[in-house]
């Protein structure tokens, strides 16, 4: 099972490889992770994306705590938060194609940032399941290339990941 | 304007530091020179590992954080196996190393190692210093994080050039606000409440006491929590000491290596109250079968092992100290005294190993490590390297109102001899007794050099069987006979070797001549070396 994890850090050089130097030494598989500066200039959130049983996702947590600059581990609750990724995709596009394949960009809403003579490129937001649909409908032109950020997550309603008076 | 080097030594000087164990090099000379003017000692070893291993033994016999010192590349690199073995150990440590030019480093300049990136997986924390006015908040904190919650060693790395570098002046602050570190220290009222419950209604418990109860200086609260109550104790390896090992309530030792008694035990009991132990697969090879059969209560200040390596029933995070002193306090009511009666039967039943050797050339080193800890001081401190000798010791000898020091978790070869430099050191009042191997004692023989120039009194027993004892053991049993590579041919006249630095020494060759020469080297002042030829076949159990 994939679980989504908000991790909130101090912003120092070196705190990306302790996270990610924890992972790999526990054994522990990261299947996305993304990074950025959050509201305070000192702290990052890091959201990671884990597969694993609930002994794994359990043991990450309690781990990246121990870590001294990880500052709160919010494991999100399945069902209680909104996620999405980010992806570009270039695809072989000849002309006489284009119209059908934009009519599948705009069907998935997805935006066209470049056209060239032989492809097309999409940007595309969205969860990863529709990110998967998106591509699979494109995969019989020919996809030349795929860049995809890691999952970014936000809780549902009103609650935060974030620590109090930080 | 104060320069970086002196503002580090202030700080280990605000934080109470008297000595420390180190070696220098160019990329640490700022720091040395403001040493040179200060008033704390410094003890040079003779390899980086072992100024590691010597604060460590410093640490765990004085009671307070070690502090050791290394110069940039190799001699930080050296310091590694030291710095993991007290992370294993969860020892409290500082590291200080000096680094590059700050302005060369990623550069592979001459003497550059990554030292912080090398250490990562080996340190509760780690600073790579950048600005010489945040030295004072990074000692603060790095103290701060080595010392409380489950201690464990932080390095500093400083390059030489933020060692030089001037700053307007000096303050040390009065606290470590580091937000993201907070251990917790009392354990949940609601947890211990269904603990004693628990506890007060099984009819097999058992406590398990490791490590941890050392660290939190919980010994007085756990054996006034057995007396009170009447539960047996077993211990780890790392527990050893906990409760004196004469008391009519001890066991003996779990796992692999330990006492078959102690192993029944948990075998059988329905409740094992755990205290500051990991369940490393050394002492408890199956533990999710054991967490079947009992319930668990798990008492440990670090979350991290709640459930790690055993499902525990009723977890309690916090200080054992505390956690045990509530419990204690709270409980009414005695376990099942056949249960009790059980279990000491079982310890009854059970016969050491080994008896005395006289006229077959040899000591036999089990029944020798009885009679040691027959001779020696209620309050003396073992320490015993790593392999046979350190079974032998860790079975055998009877550790009352003193210590057992040992690297029990990354089990590091050639431990015991600096470990013993640092503890006696540390305690210099109380009986020091270093037990090696001729395989361990090989790895840190040149600290014999460390011991004469301090002269540092420890005894020293070198258990010579010309071989890798414990692994030649396993190539016995496990690999058909096949034993390559244990055999320590070329090994030195141990008793010249002493003699040639000015150490008092001897050879034993039974067991009567092996207690009357230990009489004698109890009787001595300063060091003394007491080799005891083993025979080869001696069994590790």
């Amino acid at each position: 099972m994939k679980y989504t994890l908000s991790i909130l850090v101090e912003n120092r050089p070196g705190v990306l490889s302790k996270i990610s130097g924890l992972f790999a030494r526990r054994a522990f598989n990261i299947d996305s992770l993304a990074v950025g500066i959050t509201e305070n200039p000192e702290i990052s959130r890091v959201t990671i994306v884990v597969n694993g049983d609930e002994y794994v996702v359990e043991q990450v947590e309690k781990q990246l705590n121990k870590v001294i600059p990880v500052i709160k581990v919010k494991v999100l609750e399945p069902g209680k938060f909104i996620s999405c990724e980010l992806s570009l995709i270039k695809v072989n596009c000849a002309t006489k194609q284009r119209a059908e394949i934009m009519k599948i960009g705009e069907l998935m809403k997805a935006e066209i940032v470049d056209v060239s003579t032989s492809s097309i490129t999409f940007r595309f937001t969205d969860n990863e399941e529709r990110t998967q649909t998106l591509i699979s409908l494109l995969k019989p032109y020919g996809i030349k290339e795929i860049v995809r950020a890691g999952t970014l997550a936000i809780e549902k309603g009103s609650s935060t990941a974030k620590k109090q008076n930080v | 304007m104060i320069s970086g080097a002196e503002i580090m030594v202030k700080c280990l000087e605000s934080e109470g530091v008297s000595l420390a164990f180190g070696y220098p090099g160019a990329a640490i000379c700022p720091f040395y020179d403001y040493l040179y003017r200060s008033s704390i000692k410094h003890v040079l070893v003779r390899e980086e590992q072992n100024a590691a291993h010597e604060a460590s033994g410093y640490a765990r016999a004085g009671g307070k954080t070690g502090v050791c010192i290394a110069t940039s590349g190799p001699g930080a690199t050296n310091l590694i196996t030291g710095i993991a073995t007290a992370y294993m150990d969860s020892i409290p440590l500082i590291a200080i190393t000096g680094q590059v030019n700050s302005e060369l480093l990623g550069r592979d300049v001459f003497q550059e190692a990554d030292i912080t990136g090398a250490c990562e997986p080996f340190t509760k924390h780690s600073y790579l210093v950048k600005d010489a006015a945040e030295l004072p908040r990074i000692f603060k904190e790095a103290f701060h994080i080595a010392s409380t919650g489950r201690p464990g060693p932080v390095l500093i790395d400083v390059p030489v050039d933020i060692q030089t570098a001037q700053v307007p002046e000096f303050e040390y602050p009065q606290k470590a606000e580091i937000i993201g570190y907070k251990p917790r220290t009392q354990g949940h009222a609601i947890q211990i409440r269904k603990a004693i419950e628990a506890i007060e209604k099984a009819e097999r418990p058992l406590i398990c006491c490791g490590g941890g109860v050392v660290l939190a200086g919980a010994r007085d609260e756990l054996v006034d929590f057995a007396r009170n109550s009447s539960i047996p104790v077993v211990s780890t390896m790392m527990g050893i000491g906990v409760v004196p090992m004469d008391s009519r309530l001890y066991l003996g030792m779990i796992g692999m290596h330990g006492h078959a008694n102690a192993n029944r035990a948990m075998q059988e009991a329905d409740l094992i109250v755990l205290c500051g132990a990991r369940v490393g697969d050394r002492a408890v090879s199956a533990p999710q079968q054991v967490a079947q059969k009992a319930t668990i209560v798990h008492i440990d200040i670090d979350p991290a092992e709640i459930g790690k390596n055993m499902t525990a029933h009723i977890p309690i995070v916090g200080d054992i100290r505390l956690v045990m002193r509530s419990i204690a306090d709270q409980m009414k009511k005695q376990a099942p005294q056949e249960w009790v009666e059980r279990v000491l039967r079982y310890k009854e039943e059970y016969v050491p190993a080994g008896v005395p050797e006289n006229g077959t050339g040899f000591v036999e080193p089990r029944s020798f490590m009885r009679a040691l800890s027959r001779m020696m001081k209620d309050n003396a401190i073992l320490v015993s390297d790593v392999g046979q000798n350190q079974i032998w010791a860790a079975r055998n000898f009877n550790v009352k109102e003193g210590r057992f020091l040992t690297s029990g978790g990354l089990g590091t070869m050639g431990y015991a001899l600096p470990a013993a430099i640092g503890a006696k050191i540390a305690k210099p009042h109380r009986q020091v007794l270093c037990v090696c191997g001729d395989g361990s004692f090989q790895m840190a023989m040149c600290e014999l050099g460390t011991l004469c120039q301090y002269g540092v009194g420890i005894k020293i027993i070198l258990m010579q069987n010309d071989r890798l004892g414990m692994v030649c053991e396993i190539q016995e049993k496990r690999y058909g006979g096949r034993c390559i590579a244990t055999t320590l041919d070329g090994s030195p006249d141990f008793v010249k070797l002493a003699q040639a630095y000015g150490i008092r020494a001897a050879e034993a060759r039974s067991n009567d001549e092996a207690e009357r020469l230990a009489g004698e080297m109890f009787q001595t002042e300063g060091a003394f070396l007491l080799v005891c030829r083993v025979n080869p076949d001696t069994p590790t159990l």
